[in-house]
């Protein structure tokens, strides 16, 4: 959500306002209601769309021939034994280029079910237990269709991957925030952290309530970086079972944690197993977002209404993409845990790539939060003293204004964090931009000299 | 453990449907499967080797626009702008989608209301029935019925009458849904019985959404005719149509919608919230096959018609052998799925049990005792109209000679028991 929105109060009816999403900056709501109420819905405009000069980031972007690294995807090509997987799929036999199963392919799911049971130590029915979707995006719609209903509560913990919040509303339920905060640090300890930016046990436990039907998690964290300590998600574990609540457990980002940070699945924790749904991607795990495959993992007693909504929406996915990914999870078994694996090698180059960026942005004065995972950092800009000349965006939430600047006048693109949050919270978290440090060493070194250039001129 | 939390009331009772049923049954390799609607044909060479190139460029494994891969938006933009006879903006009139089912759904989505009613043409491609029902809309159904005094000989004998259509309109009529060339039999809408169709759409102001995924399979002596170029419907229609129908390749699951700005664009949100884009590399190599055969339209080696081609040979073989085994099959204008009436068969199913339609337990023990698959006709028509379709099946034809040839080794052997 963009800080400086105006509410108004609207009649019932399906409006649909463009959609706010990180990457084009459009807004929309699809919002459902009951024939039977006349219900008042809160309807949220966004100022600038009512301006004549909307801009798109992406747009902005390009048109400034900005370095970019607001973009949440590598820039760099994914491991050579999946492109030729794909390859060999698409000149296999004839059945690779027609429907395969619906819900899955089935050396897919088989592939998925041998690797993840290992992971979370519950034997995983790649038939009954699995759904495969177009994306985790299209795991997350369908688990929001299948299982949220209108009047449920969701709990979205903030800063939160922007999509959430319209598939929430798009399946009638009202989203309910909780923001992490960062703790206060000893002093002399000037390396802020991911790790820092935790849950405030009384504040999420005050925020379930009879109507809530579901918490989403998303750990790596997009845009943040935290990845969840299993005490953190122990917490969110007892309350879910106390309140007889699911899980959505977003890990798209599973395999990119740094510094030793353990990723945690909280399905594997006791009781969590039957109301967990764990959305992963190839597409993040194989550095080939542009291949869209995904998939939800779940006790089979929810698996089942996510796949009637996937019959109903798209039925089925490619077929060759889902061969090649059984490919590389079948490679990655037999590898796991050895400097062959690429779920080691990618965190490995990118832990680099993380010190690389963090260390060009502190010398001019930016502050990173260093992430524990994930593509993103998050840059403290509270700090800098900069004039941001546009008096048209005098209106908009800082960070916006300073993303606009920076892209313009240094040919830096980047992402403002106040659009993964709330309209309650946001003015809140409006002095932080998100980087995407998944980029050829090129890309970073072009960034690195245009900041390292702003620097001497300070 | 056992949670109170159920599932959303969107999905109730839309768990079962016919595929569900069936294809897990044809996946037995001794059956020969003319259930399923795909090709056993392989599809054109240079297609799969865009597939293959795109993947070795890096920036084609990422990402790419949402509402579709701008090189196929602008391939669509010309194949169609050119069989439409208009210019059709790339970015705004065009949105792709997973198959022609995630624009059905999109359309569903974007457009239909809770409260609104849609009219569906029976029989109908399953989906129909259930995405207007999770759109919270009431499905109003309408059967194409035969000729009077005709057999079943062509799909050209069903149509659909003027005053019954004419009664299903009413001031909550959101959309008419068509399908042309229509699966399971086969028909093509003549442009008489578009306008008629054109004409309620305009009185009512109603939309409609044509389902043209087989718009390239027409045989000799028909054509195939888009409503939105009909006066008055380009505004209100949205037209679908898919690349795994047009070569070869539906486990692509790649398919776009058409239409005005001023729709599309609602279907452009709905893909935003569902699943924000589709694969790269395989709308590259789409884009890739689309501009390849843009060249060459209207002449023979052009794929849209030499496909249809090589299926009218097939069409008129199944026919043949099926009029042998003592079948009547409905001889399809267009699409790649024949009806088959068995009724002079005669074939004693009581011992199945009551509880099930006719066409769904001949099919069922066909399978078995015959090990051959077809797909059960009253899968596509609601409740009323069973018993006016109970006696069909349908069969796929766009198979190889080897996977006819077993059919037709099953077929002369029928009366033997």
């Amino acid at each position: 959500y963009l800080s400086n929105v105006h509410c108004g109060w609207f009649q019932m009816g399906r409006l649909t306002v463009q959609n706010m999403n990180v990457l084009s900056f459009t807004c929309v709501f699809t919002l459902s209601s009951s024939p039977y109420d006349l219900l008042i819905i809160t309807f949220v405009l966004v100022d600038w769309l009512l301006c004549n000069n909307r801009v798109e980031f992406t747009q902005l972007a390009a048109d400034y021939k900005a370095v970019n690294l607001g973009q949440g995807f590598p820039d760099f090509s994914p491991p050579k034994f999946v492109q030729d997987a794909f390859c060999e799929a698409v000149r296999g036999g004839p059945q690779m280029q027609q429907y395969t199963r619906a819900f899955g392919h089935p050396h897919l799911v088989k592939s998925l079910a041998k690797f993840f049971s290992r992971i979370v130590g519950h034997e995983i029915d790649p038939f009954e237990d699995i759904l495969v979707s177009v994306g985790a995006y299209q795991a997350l719609f369908c688990a929001f269709q299948a299982l949220v209903d209108e009047g449920d509560e969701v709990i979205i913990v903030e800063p939160f991957f922007d999509c959430y919040q319209p598939m929430v509303k798009m399946a009638g339920g009202t989203p309910v925030y909780i923001p992490l905060r960062p703790v206060s640090r000893a002093e002399g300890n000037s390396v802020l952290s991911s790790g820092d930016w935790v849950l405030c046990a009384e504040e999420l436990a005050s925020k379930f309530t009879p109507r809530t039907k579901a918490i989403v998690i998303n750990t790596p964290n997009n845009p943040l970086g935290k990845v969840y300590k299993t005490e953190e998600l122990q917490m969110i574990a007892d309350l879910c079972i106390k309140h007889d609540v699911l899980c959505i457990s977003d890990e798209v980002y599973e395999w990119l944690t740094y510094d030793g940070a353990k990723h945690v699945k909280i399905a594997s924790l006791p009781g969590m197993w039957e109301r967990t749904i764990t959305i992963s991607s190839a597409g993040k795990s194989f550095s080939a977002t542009g291949w869209k495959v995904g998939w939800a993992i779940s006790s089979g007693h929810i698996i089942k209404h996510l796949k009637t909504i996937h019959q109903n929406s798209v039925y089925h996915c490619a077929t060759a993409a889902q061969e090649a990914v059984a490919h590389g999870f079948d490679r990655e078994y037999e590898v796991f845990g050895s400097p062959q694996s690429y779920f080691q090698q990618l965190p490995a180059m990118l832990q680099h790539k993380r010190k690389k960026l963090a260390m060009c942005l502190d010398s001019v004065g930016l502050k990173p939060i260093m992430p524990e995972g994930g593509y993103f950092m998050v840059a403290d800009i509270s700090s800098l003293k900069v004039d941001l000349k546009d008096e048209s965006s005098k209106d908009e939430s800082y960070d916006f204004r300073f993303v606009k600047w920076l892209t313009k006048e240094k040919g830096l693109a980047t992402i403002p964090v106040s659009a993964f949050y709330s309209p309650e919270h946001s003015k809140d978290f409006d002095k932080f931009i998100r980087f995407c440090f998944v980029k050829e060493d090129a890309t970073l070194d072009a960034a690195a000299d245009i900041l390292r250039k702003w620097s001497s001129t300070k | 453990m056992a949670s109170r939390h159920t599932h959303s009331k969107r999905i109730e009772g839309l768990d079962k449907n016919v595929w569900v049923a069936f294809t897990s049954v044809a996946a037995d390799p001794t059956i020969v499967n003319l259930g399923q609607g795909f090709p056993d044909i392989p599809p054109p060479s240079y297609v799969k080797e865009a597939l293959v190139k795109a993947t070795s460029v890096d920036k084609l494994n990422q990402y790419t626009r949402g509402f579709g891969h701008p090189s196929l938006v602008k391939a669509l933009s010309q194949v169609y702008g050119k069989v439409y006879g208009r210019t059709i903006d790339p970015f705004k009139e065009i949105l792709v989608t997973v198959g022609g089912y995630g624009s059905l759904f999109s359309t569903m989505q974007g457009l239909v209301e809770v409260g609104d009613e849609v009219i569906i043409v029976e029989p109908f491609f399953d989906c129909y029935v259930p995405m207007v029902r999770m759109a919270g809309a009431t499905p109003v159904l309408i059967p194409l019925r035969l000729k009077p005094g005709k057999k079943t000989g062509t799909s050209a004998d069903w149509y659909l009458d003027p005053e019954e259509l004419s009664s299903k309109f009413n001031s909550k009529t959101k959309a008419i849904i068509i399908n042309t060339p229509n699966n399971p039999i086969g028909k093509i809408f003549t442009r008489d019985e578009l306008q008629m169709i054109a004409d309620l759409c305009i009185k009512h102001d109603t939309l409609c959404f044509s389902d043209e995924v087989y718009e390239w399979l027409i045989y000799r002596g028909h054509q195939h005719i888009k409503i939105a170029t009909l006066p008055g419907m380009w505004d209100r229609t949205i037209t679908i149509g898919s690349a795994g129908k047009t070569f070869s390749v539906t486990g692509w699951k790649l398919g776009w919608s058409i239409g005005p700005e001023h729709l599309v664009k609602h279907l452009q949100t709905v893909m935003q919230n569902t699943l924000y884009t589709c694969p790269t590399p395989l709308q590259e190599a789409v884009a890739q096959g689309l501009m390849r055969n843009y060249e060459l339209m209207g002449q023979p080696e052009c794929y849209f018609s030499s496909l249809a081609e090589e299926l009218e040979v097939k069409r008129d073989r199944m026919a043949s052998i099926l009029q042998e085994a003592g079948m009547s099959p409905v001889i399809p204008e267009g699409g790649y799925f024949m009806l088959v009436d068995v009724t002079s068969l005669n074939q004693d199913l009581s011992h199945m049990g009551e509880d099930e339609a006719y066409d769904y337990k001949f099919v069922k023990w066909m399978i078995k005792e015959k090990k051959l698959a077809a797909i059960p006709v009253t899968a596509f028509v609601g409740d009323e109209s069973k018993k006016e379709f109970e006696k069909y099946i349908r069969l796929c034809f766009i198979k190889q000679d080897s996977t006819l040839d077993a059919a037709e080794a099953i077929l002369k052997n029928w009366r033997r028991v």
